[in-house]
């Protein structure tokens, strides 16, 4: 089966996101205000496995081996048939 | 006696750091492409600075997952000295030869710049030529060297002392204004707990002539070279 992931890395809660404060500061200045702005990576991976929880297994191994930094992120992982 | 220079595609500071070793310390260092999978002619490595894969997905991930890197843990096991320059540095947390990792500075900018440093400690193959307590000029070149660690790990570093330098101002005081990264506690380089792995920020290659501003990044190849000649 063909499955489709979509793999969301996020800094862990607590450590601080330069990026979406600069981004939170330029909408301050365009005069819109939010009260907290996280900047977030998506991967999206394709691959074909034998079942979903397989393909699972598969994408969680490649976030603790390469896509995350467990030292600094946290991930989720949604899966579907593609 | 042979120090390697790993380099990756994108690394770009391989030959500064070979012309210092040669050159300036009179060692013999050899370029080594990632490919190569067999270090053991080595008797110690420097991995140079450069953006290792675009520092794609982060700094220094991709490069910290290829074989080589087997190789140069294998080195490090051995007690061989490794030392890692900004990108290097990188390479060295994401590959877990050193604790902590590196995010991006807390102002997001590239900050090129001198930055004076203190010695923390002399006790290792690359500070031993320093004094302790020294302050030295050294210049980064970065956007990703905000060094972060957890608690824990923060106080069994101090407990150890391996922090080697940290980002200090012209009197030697640790202060955020002299922080140009928001690294925790000013941390500009470290030490794993064997202390025979060093990575760093700062690019001592940069200075390492005095006719480039400094030579204050010379005494840590020194330190090495003396370090592999007396093991």
């Amino acid at each position: 089966m063909q499955y489709r992931a979509e793999v969301t890395i996020e800094l862990k809660p607590g450590m601080l996101d330069p990026e979406g404060t600069t981004i939170r500061r330029a909408l301050e200045h365009l005069g819109y205000h939010t009260n907290e702005l996280r900047t977030s990576k998506r991967y999206i991976i394709d691959l074909e496995e034998e079942s979903a929880e397989m393909a699972k297994q598969k994408v969680d191994e490649m976030c603790q081996k390469l896509i995350a930094n467990p030292i600094i992120h946290n991930y989720t992982i949604e899966m579907r048939e593609a | 006696m042979t120090i390697a220079i790993i380099e990756f595609g994108g690394s770009n500071c391989n030959l500064d750091v070979l012309h210092v070793l040669e050159d300036v310390v009179g060692a013999d260092a050899e370029r080594v492409w990632y490919k190569e999978t067999d270090l053991d002619r080595f008797e110690g490595a420097v991995i140079p600075g450069g953006f290792s894969y675009g520092d794609y997905l982060r700094s220094g991930a991709i490069a910290s997952r290829t074989p080589i890197m087997n190789s140069v843990k294998k080195m490090a096991d051995e007690g061989k000295p490794v030392m890692g320059i900004c990108n290097g540095f990188q390479i060295l947390t994401e590959s877990g030869l050193l604790d902590g990792a590196l995010t991006t500075n807390e102002y997001p900018k590239f900050r090129c710049e001198w930055t004076s440093l203190r010695v923390e400690t002399t006790d290792s193959p690359f500070t031993s030529a320093f004094k302790e307590g020294e302050i030295i000029r050294i210049p980064i070149a970065h956007m990703d060297g905000n060094f972060y660690a957890d608690e824990p790990t923060l106080s069994a570093m101090e407990d150890e002392k391996l922090v080697a330098f940290r980002y200090v101002d012209s009197e030697g005081h640790v202060t955020d204004e002299a922080n140009p990264n928001g690294s925790q506690e000013n941390i500009a380089g470290i030490l794993n707990h064997k202390r025979n792995v060093m990575g760093l920020m700062p690019h001592p290659e940069r200075a390492s002539e005095s006719v480039l501003g400094s030579d204050d990044g010379v005494r840590m190849f020194k330190s090495m070279v003396e370090y592999i000649s007396n093991r």
